[in-house]
Protein backbone atom coordinates (compact mmCIF):
# COMPACT_ATOMS: atom_id res chain seq x y z
CA UNK A 1 0.00 0.00 0.00
CA UNK A 2 1.29 3.43 -0.86
CA UNK A 3 1.57 5.43 2.30
CA UNK A 4 -0.46 8.58 2.42
CA UNK A 5 0.99 12.00 3.20
CA UNK A 6 -0.33 11.94 6.73
CA UNK A 7 1.14 8.53 7.38
CA UNK A 8 4.47 9.66 6.03
CA UNK A 9 4.33 12.69 8.30
CA UNK A 10 3.69 10.49 11.32
CA UNK A 11 6.43 8.03 10.50
CA UNK A 12 8.92 10.84 9.89
CA UNK A 13 7.95 12.46 13.18
CA UNK A 14 8.61 9.11 14.84
CA UNK A 15 11.98 8.84 13.13
CA UNK A 16 12.96 12.32 14.26
CA UNK A 17 11.90 11.48 17.81
CA UNK A 18 14.04 8.34 17.74
CA UNK A 19 16.95 10.29 16.28
CA UNK A 20 16.57 12.83 19.09
CA UNK A 21 16.39 10.08 21.68
CA UNK A 22 19.63 8.66 20.33
CA UNK A 23 21.21 12.10 20.73
CA UNK A 24 20.57 12.02 24.47
CA UNK A 25 21.87 8.48 24.90
CA UNK A 26 25.04 9.21 22.92
CA UNK A 27 25.59 12.60 24.56
CA UNK A 28 26.61 11.25 27.94
CA UNK A 29 28.63 8.26 26.76
CA UNK A 30 32.38 8.72 26.25
CA UNK A 31 34.32 9.35 24.05
CA UNK A 32 33.66 13.09 23.93
CA UNK A 33 34.59 14.84 20.73
CA UNK A 34 35.68 18.18 22.17
CA UNK A 35 37.97 19.20 19.31
CA UNK A 36 35.22 18.73 16.75
CA UNK A 37 32.72 20.47 19.06
CA UNK A 38 34.89 23.59 19.30
CA UNK A 39 35.50 23.53 15.58
CA UNK A 40 31.75 23.48 15.01
CA UNK A 41 31.21 26.25 17.56
CA UNK A 42 33.64 28.35 15.56
CA UNK A 43 31.87 27.69 12.30
CA UNK A 44 28.34 27.89 13.65
CA UNK A 45 28.80 30.73 16.12
CA UNK A 46 31.63 32.94 15.02
CA UNK A 47 31.05 32.60 11.31
CA UNK A 48 27.39 33.58 11.66
CA UNK A 49 28.13 36.68 13.70
CA UNK A 50 28.21 39.30 10.92
CA UNK A 51 25.04 38.00 9.30
CA UNK A 52 23.13 37.94 12.58
CA UNK A 53 24.44 41.36 13.58
CA UNK A 54 23.46 43.03 10.33
CA UNK A 55 19.98 41.52 10.36
CA UNK A 56 19.43 42.44 13.99
CA UNK A 57 20.60 46.00 13.43
CA UNK A 58 18.25 46.48 10.50
CA UNK A 59 15.32 44.92 12.38
CA UNK A 60 15.89 47.25 15.35
CA UNK A 61 16.07 50.27 13.10
CA UNK A 62 13.05 49.35 11.01
CA UNK A 63 10.79 48.42 13.91
CA UNK A 64 11.58 51.72 15.61
CA UNK A 65 10.92 53.78 12.50
CA UNK A 66 7.68 51.96 11.83
CA UNK A 67 6.36 52.15 15.40
CA UNK A 68 6.91 55.85 15.64
CA UNK A 69 3.85 57.20 13.73
CA UNK A 70 1.40 55.15 15.82
CA UNK A 71 2.90 56.34 19.08
CA UNK A 72 2.99 59.94 17.81
CA UNK A 73 -0.71 59.66 17.06
CA UNK A 74 -1.38 58.87 20.71
CA UNK A 75 1.07 61.49 21.87
CA UNK A 76 3.22 58.79 23.40
CA UNK A 77 6.36 59.38 21.42
CA UNK A 78 8.45 59.26 24.59
CA UNK A 79 7.44 55.62 24.97
CA UNK A 80 9.22 54.62 21.82
CA UNK A 81 12.31 53.09 23.52
CA UNK A 82 10.11 51.17 25.97
CA UNK A 83 7.87 49.68 23.34
CA UNK A 84 10.62 48.89 20.92
CA UNK A 85 12.86 47.26 23.50
CA UNK A 86 10.14 44.92 24.69
CA UNK A 87 9.22 43.75 21.22
CA UNK A 88 12.84 43.39 20.17
CA UNK A 89 14.05 41.48 23.19
CA UNK A 90 10.99 39.30 23.70
CA UNK A 91 10.30 38.31 20.17
CA UNK A 92 12.03 39.83 17.22
CA UNK A 93 15.71 39.37 18.00
CA UNK A 94 15.50 35.71 19.10
CA UNK A 95 13.16 34.64 16.33
CA UNK A 96 15.00 36.48 13.57
CA UNK A 97 18.31 35.06 14.81
CA UNK A 98 16.83 31.57 14.83
CA UNK A 99 15.40 31.96 11.34
CA UNK A 100 18.63 33.32 9.92
CA UNK A 101 20.49 30.42 11.54
CA UNK A 102 17.95 27.90 10.29
CA UNK A 103 18.72 29.21 6.81
CA UNK A 104 22.46 29.43 7.14
CA UNK A 105 23.36 26.67 9.58
CA UNK A 106 20.46 24.25 9.08
CA UNK A 107 20.97 24.11 5.33
CA UNK A 108 24.75 23.91 5.78
CA UNK A 109 24.53 20.93 8.12
CA UNK A 110 21.89 19.23 5.96
CA UNK A 111 23.99 19.60 2.81
CA UNK A 112 27.30 18.72 4.45
CA UNK A 113 26.09 15.56 6.16
CA UNK A 114 23.96 14.70 3.13
CA UNK A 115 26.93 14.77 0.78
CA UNK A 116 29.05 12.90 3.33
CA UNK A 117 26.39 10.22 3.44
CA UNK A 118 26.08 10.00 -0.32
CA UNK A 119 29.86 9.75 -0.88
CA UNK A 120 30.22 7.10 1.88
CA UNK A 121 32.28 9.43 4.09
CA UNK A 122 30.01 8.61 7.04
CA UNK A 123 30.66 4.88 6.48
CA UNK A 124 34.37 5.64 6.16
CA UNK A 125 34.32 7.30 9.58
CA UNK A 126 32.50 4.31 10.99
CA UNK A 127 35.21 1.92 9.83
CA UNK A 128 37.92 4.31 11.08
CA UNK A 129 37.08 3.76 14.71
CA UNK A 130 34.73 6.72 14.97
CA UNK A 131 31.09 6.68 15.91
CA UNK A 132 29.76 8.99 13.20
CA UNK A 133 26.68 9.86 15.24
CA UNK A 134 28.84 11.16 18.04
CA UNK A 135 31.41 12.80 15.83
CA UNK A 136 29.01 14.49 13.44
CA UNK A 137 25.60 14.76 15.09
CA UNK A 138 26.26 15.25 18.81
CA UNK A 139 28.92 17.91 18.21
CA UNK A 140 26.81 19.86 15.75
CA UNK A 141 23.62 19.74 17.81
CA UNK A 142 25.51 20.77 20.93
CA UNK A 143 27.11 23.70 19.19
CA UNK A 144 23.87 24.98 17.66
CA UNK A 145 22.18 24.60 21.06
CA UNK A 146 24.87 26.68 22.75
CA UNK A 147 25.77 29.12 20.00
CA UNK A 148 22.33 30.28 18.95
CA UNK A 149 21.49 31.70 22.43
CA UNK A 150 24.78 33.60 22.36
CA UNK A 151 24.00 34.91 18.91
CA UNK A 152 20.51 35.86 20.11
CA UNK A 153 21.88 37.86 23.05
CA UNK A 154 24.19 39.62 20.66
CA UNK A 155 21.24 40.25 18.35
CA UNK A 156 19.34 41.76 21.31
CA UNK A 157 22.15 44.23 21.91
CA UNK A 158 22.68 45.14 18.28
CA UNK A 159 18.97 45.53 17.56
CA UNK A 160 18.57 47.82 20.59
CA UNK A 161 21.41 49.90 19.19
CA UNK A 162 19.52 49.99 15.89
CA UNK A 163 16.50 51.14 17.91
CA UNK A 164 18.57 53.96 19.38
CA UNK A 165 19.51 55.23 15.93
CA UNK A 166 15.92 54.82 14.78
CA UNK A 167 14.66 56.91 17.68
CA UNK A 168 17.09 59.66 16.80
CA UNK A 169 16.21 59.91 13.14
CA UNK A 170 13.11 62.02 13.74
CA UNK A 171 13.31 62.77 17.40
CA UNK A 172 15.98 63.48 19.92
CA UNK A 173 16.84 61.01 22.63
CA UNK A 174 20.19 60.99 24.36
CA UNK A 175 22.27 57.80 24.65
CA UNK A 176 21.79 57.73 28.45
CA UNK A 177 18.09 58.41 28.36
CA UNK A 178 17.54 55.71 25.75
CA UNK A 179 19.34 53.00 27.68
CA UNK A 180 17.80 54.09 31.00
CA UNK A 181 14.38 53.74 29.50
CA UNK A 182 15.24 50.38 27.96
CA UNK A 183 16.58 48.89 31.18
CA UNK A 184 13.74 50.33 33.24
CA UNK A 185 11.28 48.61 30.98
CA UNK A 186 12.91 45.24 30.61
CA UNK A 187 12.45 42.80 33.47
CA UNK A 188 13.93 39.35 34.04
CA UNK A 189 10.53 38.08 32.97
CA UNK A 190 11.23 39.49 29.53
CA UNK A 191 14.84 38.51 29.16
CA UNK A 192 15.08 35.03 30.66
CA UNK A 193 12.21 33.34 28.80
CA UNK A 194 13.39 34.92 25.58
CA UNK A 195 16.89 33.53 26.03
CA UNK A 196 15.59 30.18 27.26
CA UNK A 197 13.61 29.61 24.11
CA UNK A 198 16.64 30.19 21.92
CA UNK A 199 18.22 27.04 23.38
CA UNK A 200 15.22 25.16 22.03
CA UNK A 201 15.52 26.91 18.68
CA UNK A 202 19.19 26.00 18.48
CA UNK A 203 18.51 22.39 19.39
CA UNK A 204 15.75 22.12 16.80
CA UNK A 205 17.91 23.61 14.04
CA UNK A 206 20.80 21.26 14.83
CA UNK A 207 18.78 18.10 15.18
CA UNK A 208 16.69 18.67 12.04
CA UNK A 209 19.74 19.58 9.95
CA UNK A 210 21.56 16.46 11.13
CA UNK A 211 18.53 14.20 10.76
CA UNK A 212 17.95 15.34 7.20
CA UNK A 213 21.62 15.03 6.28
CA UNK A 214 22.08 11.67 7.95
CA UNK A 215 19.04 10.25 6.17
CA UNK A 216 19.79 11.79 2.81
CA UNK A 217 18.87 9.59 -0.12
CA UNK A 218 21.49 8.68 -2.66
CA UNK A 219 22.53 11.14 -5.33
CA UNK A 220 23.02 14.86 -5.63
CA UNK A 221 19.28 15.44 -5.76
CA UNK A 222 18.99 13.85 -2.33
CA UNK A 223 21.59 16.24 -0.94
CA UNK A 224 19.68 19.24 -2.29
CA UNK A 225 16.48 17.91 -0.83
CA UNK A 226 18.04 17.37 2.59
CA UNK A 227 19.38 20.92 2.68
CA UNK A 228 16.07 22.29 1.53
CA UNK A 229 13.84 20.35 3.88
CA UNK A 230 16.23 21.02 6.78
CA UNK A 231 15.59 24.74 6.34
CA UNK A 232 11.84 24.39 5.85
CA UNK A 233 11.24 22.07 8.80
CA UNK A 234 13.57 23.85 11.21
CA UNK A 235 12.10 27.28 10.37
CA UNK A 236 8.64 25.92 10.92
CA UNK A 237 9.73 24.33 14.18
CA UNK A 238 11.14 27.66 15.35
CA UNK A 239 7.66 29.16 15.06
CA UNK A 240 5.96 26.19 16.70
CA UNK A 241 8.43 26.29 19.59
CA UNK A 242 7.94 30.04 19.85
CA UNK A 243 4.22 29.50 20.16
CA UNK A 244 4.72 26.90 22.88
CA UNK A 245 7.23 29.08 24.72
CA UNK A 246 4.89 32.04 24.81
CA UNK A 247 2.11 29.83 26.20
CA UNK A 248 4.39 28.62 28.95
CA UNK A 249 5.62 32.08 29.90
CA UNK A 250 2.02 33.23 29.86
CA UNK A 251 0.91 30.37 32.11
CA UNK A 252 3.73 31.14 34.53
CA UNK A 253 2.65 34.78 34.39
CA UNK A 254 6.09 35.95 33.43
CA UNK A 255 4.74 38.30 30.80
CA UNK B 1 37.49 -27.57 -11.51
CA UNK B 2 34.63 -25.42 -10.45
CA UNK B 3 33.41 -25.75 -6.90
CA UNK B 4 29.63 -25.63 -6.78
CA UNK B 5 27.48 -23.95 -4.15
CA UNK B 6 27.94 -24.94 -0.54
CA UNK B 7 30.77 -27.29 -1.30
CA UNK B 8 34.09 -26.67 0.41
CA UNK B 9 36.14 -24.10 -1.49
CA UNK B 10 39.36 -25.23 -3.10
CA UNK B 11 42.57 -23.96 -1.66
CA UNK B 12 45.69 -23.63 -3.76
CA UNK B 13 48.38 -25.80 -2.33
CA UNK B 14 50.93 -22.99 -2.33
CA UNK B 15 48.86 -20.67 -0.10
CA UNK B 16 48.98 -20.96 3.63
CA UNK B 17 45.95 -22.93 4.70
CA UNK B 18 44.55 -20.51 7.24
CA UNK B 19 41.06 -19.12 6.89
CA UNK B 20 40.87 -15.42 7.74
CA UNK B 21 37.26 -14.84 6.73
CA UNK B 22 34.62 -17.53 6.93
CA UNK B 23 31.09 -16.74 5.82
CA UNK B 24 28.31 -19.22 6.47
CA UNK B 25 24.63 -19.07 5.50
CA UNK B 26 24.64 -15.31 5.20
CA UNK B 27 21.25 -13.82 4.33
CA UNK B 28 20.21 -10.24 3.93
CA UNK B 29 17.16 -8.70 2.36
CA UNK B 30 15.85 -5.20 1.89
CA UNK B 31 12.06 -5.42 2.02
CA UNK B 32 11.03 -7.90 -0.64
CA UNK B 33 14.44 -7.90 -2.25
CA UNK B 34 16.47 -10.90 -1.04
CA UNK B 35 19.98 -9.75 -1.81
CA UNK B 36 21.92 -12.56 -0.18
CA UNK B 37 20.53 -16.03 0.52
CA UNK B 38 22.59 -18.56 2.37
CA UNK B 39 25.83 -17.20 1.03
CA UNK B 40 28.96 -19.20 1.87
CA UNK B 41 32.55 -18.27 1.21
CA UNK B 42 36.01 -18.62 2.71
CA UNK B 43 39.01 -16.37 2.35
CA UNK B 44 42.37 -17.92 3.11
CA UNK B 45 45.47 -16.08 4.07
CA UNK B 46 47.29 -14.63 1.09
CA UNK B 47 44.36 -15.11 -1.28
CA UNK B 48 42.75 -12.42 -3.42
CA UNK B 49 39.17 -13.43 -4.05
CA UNK B 50 37.23 -11.42 -6.58
CA UNK B 51 33.49 -11.49 -6.13
CA UNK B 52 31.94 -11.19 -9.56
CA UNK B 53 28.30 -10.35 -10.05
CA UNK B 54 25.87 -8.06 -11.81
CA UNK B 55 25.19 -4.55 -10.55
CA UNK B 56 22.69 -4.69 -7.71
CA UNK B 57 23.41 -8.36 -7.05
CA UNK B 58 24.49 -7.61 -3.49
CA UNK B 59 28.25 -7.53 -3.83
CA UNK B 60 28.63 -4.29 -1.93
CA UNK B 61 26.15 -5.47 0.68
CA UNK B 62 28.31 -8.56 1.15
CA UNK B 63 31.50 -6.67 2.00
CA UNK B 64 29.61 -4.10 4.07
CA UNK B 65 28.30 -7.03 6.12
CA UNK B 66 31.87 -8.25 6.55
CA UNK B 67 33.05 -4.91 7.92
CA UNK B 68 29.94 -4.55 10.09
CA UNK B 69 28.33 -1.58 8.34
CA UNK B 70 25.26 -3.63 7.50
CA UNK B 71 23.77 -6.17 9.89
CA UNK B 72 22.77 -9.40 8.19
CA UNK B 73 19.54 -11.20 9.13
CA UNK B 74 21.06 -14.61 9.58
CA UNK B 75 24.38 -16.31 9.21
CA UNK B 76 27.85 -15.98 10.62
CA UNK B 77 30.79 -13.95 9.36
CA UNK B 78 33.94 -14.95 11.15
CA UNK B 79 36.74 -12.49 10.57
CA UNK B 80 40.03 -13.54 12.18
CA UNK B 81 38.02 -15.88 14.35
CA UNK B 82 35.39 -13.43 15.58
CA UNK B 83 31.76 -13.36 14.49
CA UNK B 84 31.10 -9.81 13.25
CA UNK B 85 27.31 -9.61 13.86
CA UNK B 86 27.82 -10.48 17.54
CA UNK B 87 30.48 -7.89 18.28
CA UNK B 88 29.88 -4.70 20.21
CA UNK B 89 31.25 -1.40 19.01
CA UNK B 90 34.55 -1.66 20.86
CA UNK B 91 35.43 -5.15 19.63
CA UNK B 92 34.29 -4.22 16.17
CA UNK B 93 36.70 -1.29 16.16
CA UNK B 94 39.50 -3.63 17.15
CA UNK B 95 38.75 -5.89 14.19
CA UNK B 96 38.44 -2.90 11.89
CA UNK B 97 42.06 -1.95 12.57
CA UNK B 98 42.99 -5.24 10.92
CA UNK B 99 40.50 -5.01 8.08
CA UNK B 100 40.84 -2.18 5.58
CA UNK B 101 38.00 -1.04 3.37
CA UNK B 102 38.40 0.81 0.11
CA UNK B 103 35.16 2.56 -0.75
CA UNK B 104 33.79 2.71 -4.25
CA UNK B 105 33.47 6.49 -4.06
CA UNK B 106 36.83 6.73 -2.23
CA UNK B 107 35.09 8.51 0.68
CA UNK B 108 37.93 10.96 1.21
CA UNK B 109 36.88 13.63 3.69
CA UNK B 110 36.28 16.74 1.59
CA UNK B 111 36.96 19.16 4.41
CA UNK B 112 40.40 17.73 5.21
CA UNK B 113 43.74 17.78 3.39
CA UNK B 114 45.36 14.56 2.20
CA UNK B 115 47.52 14.51 5.34
CA UNK B 116 44.51 14.92 7.63
CA UNK B 117 42.67 12.23 5.71
CA UNK B 118 45.50 9.80 6.40
CA UNK B 119 45.86 10.92 10.01
CA UNK B 120 42.19 10.31 10.71
CA UNK B 121 42.24 6.49 11.00
CA UNK B 122 45.58 6.63 12.84
CA UNK B 123 44.32 9.00 15.49
CA UNK B 124 40.81 7.66 15.81
CA UNK B 125 41.76 4.03 16.22
CA UNK B 126 43.50 4.87 19.48
CA UNK B 127 46.68 3.35 18.12
CA UNK B 128 48.94 5.57 20.17
CA UNK B 129 51.81 6.82 18.12
CA UNK B 130 54.25 9.69 18.43
CA UNK B 131 53.95 12.56 15.97
CA UNK B 132 57.15 11.55 14.27
CA UNK B 133 56.07 7.97 13.86
CA UNK B 134 52.74 9.19 12.55
CA UNK B 135 54.45 11.38 10.00
CA UNK B 136 56.65 8.50 8.90
CA UNK B 137 53.63 6.26 8.45
CA UNK B 138 51.85 8.89 6.38
CA UNK B 139 54.89 9.42 4.17
CA UNK B 140 55.34 5.68 3.79
CA UNK B 141 51.72 5.20 2.77
CA UNK B 142 51.88 8.07 0.29
CA UNK B 143 55.18 6.90 -1.17
CA UNK B 144 53.71 3.43 -1.62
CA UNK B 145 51.02 4.86 -3.87
CA UNK B 146 53.48 7.27 -5.52
CA UNK B 147 51.79 10.47 -4.37
CA UNK B 148 54.04 11.91 -1.66
CA UNK B 149 53.85 15.37 -3.25
CA UNK B 150 50.09 15.68 -2.73
CA UNK B 151 50.29 15.67 1.05
CA UNK B 152 48.97 19.20 1.52
CA UNK B 153 46.37 19.19 -1.24
CA UNK B 154 42.62 18.98 -0.75
CA UNK B 155 40.81 15.96 -2.23
CA UNK B 156 38.96 18.27 -4.64
CA UNK B 157 42.30 19.14 -6.26
CA UNK B 158 43.06 15.51 -7.15
CA UNK B 159 42.12 13.54 -10.25
CA UNK B 160 39.97 10.40 -10.04
CA UNK B 161 42.95 8.04 -10.18
CA UNK B 162 44.85 10.05 -7.57
CA UNK B 163 41.85 10.03 -5.25
CA UNK B 164 41.70 6.26 -5.56
CA UNK B 165 45.39 6.01 -4.69
CA UNK B 166 45.01 8.29 -1.68
CA UNK B 167 42.02 6.27 -0.53
CA UNK B 168 44.16 3.16 -0.90
CA UNK B 169 46.93 4.80 1.11
CA UNK B 170 44.42 5.65 3.84
CA UNK B 171 43.23 2.05 3.88
CA UNK B 172 46.81 0.77 4.10
CA UNK B 173 48.05 3.13 6.76
CA UNK B 174 46.96 0.84 9.60
CA UNK B 175 48.73 -2.11 7.91
CA UNK B 176 45.61 -4.26 7.76
CA UNK B 177 45.75 -8.01 7.33
CA UNK B 178 42.70 -8.07 5.12
CA UNK B 179 41.57 -5.47 2.59
CA UNK B 180 38.08 -5.26 1.16
CA UNK B 181 37.91 -3.43 -2.15
CA UNK B 182 34.56 -2.10 -3.34
CA UNK B 183 34.83 -1.77 -7.12
CA UNK B 184 38.33 -0.31 -7.12
CA UNK B 185 38.53 0.41 -10.85
CA UNK B 186 34.97 1.55 -11.55
CA UNK B 187 34.84 5.02 -13.05
CA UNK B 188 38.52 5.05 -14.00
CA UNK B 189 39.93 4.96 -17.51
CA UNK B 190 41.41 1.58 -18.60
CA UNK B 191 45.01 2.73 -18.14
CA UNK B 192 44.48 4.11 -14.66
CA UNK B 193 42.40 1.03 -13.86
CA UNK B 194 45.36 -1.13 -14.88
CA UNK B 195 47.71 0.93 -12.71
CA UNK B 196 45.41 0.58 -9.72
CA UNK B 197 45.15 -3.20 -10.24
CA UNK B 198 48.93 -3.48 -10.42
CA UNK B 199 49.28 -1.34 -7.33
CA UNK B 200 46.85 -3.62 -5.48
CA UNK B 201 48.99 -6.63 -6.40
CA UNK B 202 52.20 -4.90 -5.41
CA UNK B 203 50.87 -3.85 -2.04
CA UNK B 204 49.33 -7.24 -1.36
CA UNK B 205 52.75 -8.78 -1.89
CA UNK B 206 54.58 -6.15 0.13
CA UNK B 207 52.33 -6.29 3.18
CA UNK B 208 51.23 -9.89 2.79
CA UNK B 209 47.51 -9.03 2.84
CA UNK B 210 44.54 -11.11 1.85
CA UNK B 211 41.70 -9.40 0.06
CA UNK B 212 38.18 -9.59 -1.22
CA UNK B 213 37.65 -7.52 -4.32
CA UNK B 214 34.23 -6.59 -5.61
CA UNK B 215 34.40 -5.91 -9.30
CA UNK B 216 32.86 -6.38 -12.68
CA UNK B 217 35.86 -5.04 -14.57
CA UNK B 218 37.28 -8.15 -16.20
CA UNK B 219 40.69 -6.55 -16.79
CA UNK B 220 41.03 -5.89 -13.09
CA UNK B 221 39.67 -9.34 -12.24
CA UNK B 222 42.20 -11.03 -14.49
CA UNK B 223 45.08 -9.14 -12.88
CA UNK B 224 44.26 -9.46 -9.20
CA UNK B 225 42.20 -12.61 -8.73
CA UNK B 226 43.77 -15.70 -7.27
CA UNK B 227 40.23 -17.05 -7.12
CA UNK B 228 36.86 -15.86 -8.36
CA UNK B 229 33.54 -16.30 -6.59
CA UNK B 230 30.42 -15.78 -8.67
CA UNK B 231 27.59 -14.09 -6.80
CA UNK B 232 24.42 -15.03 -8.62
CA UNK B 233 20.91 -14.94 -7.14
CA UNK B 234 22.29 -14.15 -3.71
CA UNK B 235 24.40 -17.31 -3.57
CA UNK B 236 28.00 -18.13 -4.15
CA UNK B 237 27.15 -19.83 -7.41
CA UNK B 238 30.62 -21.03 -8.32
CA UNK B 239 34.24 -20.58 -7.39
CA UNK B 240 37.41 -21.15 -9.30
CA UNK B 241 40.32 -19.51 -11.04
CA UNK B 242 39.80 -17.13 -13.97
CA UNK B 243 40.80 -19.75 -16.50
CA UNK B 244 38.53 -22.38 -15.00
CA UNK B 245 35.49 -20.13 -14.97
CA UNK B 246 36.21 -18.73 -18.41
CA UNK B 247 36.00 -22.23 -19.84
CA UNK B 248 32.76 -23.01 -18.03
CA UNK B 249 29.81 -24.06 -20.12
CA UNK B 250 27.22 -22.94 -17.57
CA UNK B 251 25.25 -20.17 -19.32
CA UNK B 252 25.03 -18.08 -16.14
CA UNK B 253 28.80 -18.05 -15.78
CA UNK B 254 29.56 -17.82 -19.48
CA UNK B 255 27.48 -14.69 -19.61
CA UNK B 256 30.09 -12.77 -17.58
CA UNK B 257 33.05 -13.73 -19.70
CA UNK B 258 31.48 -13.03 -23.09
CA UNK B 259 32.32 -9.52 -24.14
Amino acid sequence: MKSSGFRKFLSETGDIARFTGRFFTELFKPRFEFAEFFRQCYFIGYKSLPLVAITAFIMGLVITIQSRPTLVEFGAEAWLPKMVSVSLVREIAPVITALICAGKIGSGIGAELGSMKVTEQIDAMDVSGTNPYKFLVVTRVMSTTLMIPILAVLADAVSLYGGFLGTNIRGVCSWDLYWNQVFDTLTYGDVIPSIAKTFLFGFAIGIIGCYKGFNSSKGTEGVGQSANSAVVISSLLVFVLDLLAVQITDLLQLT
Amino acid sequence: MIAETNSEPKVNSDTENKTVIQIRNLSKSFGENHVLRDFNMDLNKGENIVVLGKSGSGKSVLIKCIIGLIKPETGTIKVLGQNIPDLNREDLDKIRVKVGFLFQSNALYDSMTVRENLEFPLRRHSVQKSNEKENDLIMEALTNVGLAHTIDLMPSELSGGMKKRIALARTLILKPEIILYDEPTTGLDPITGKEISNLMNELAKKYNTSSIVISHDLNCVKRVASKIAMLIDGKCYAQGSYEELEKSTDPKIKHFFEL
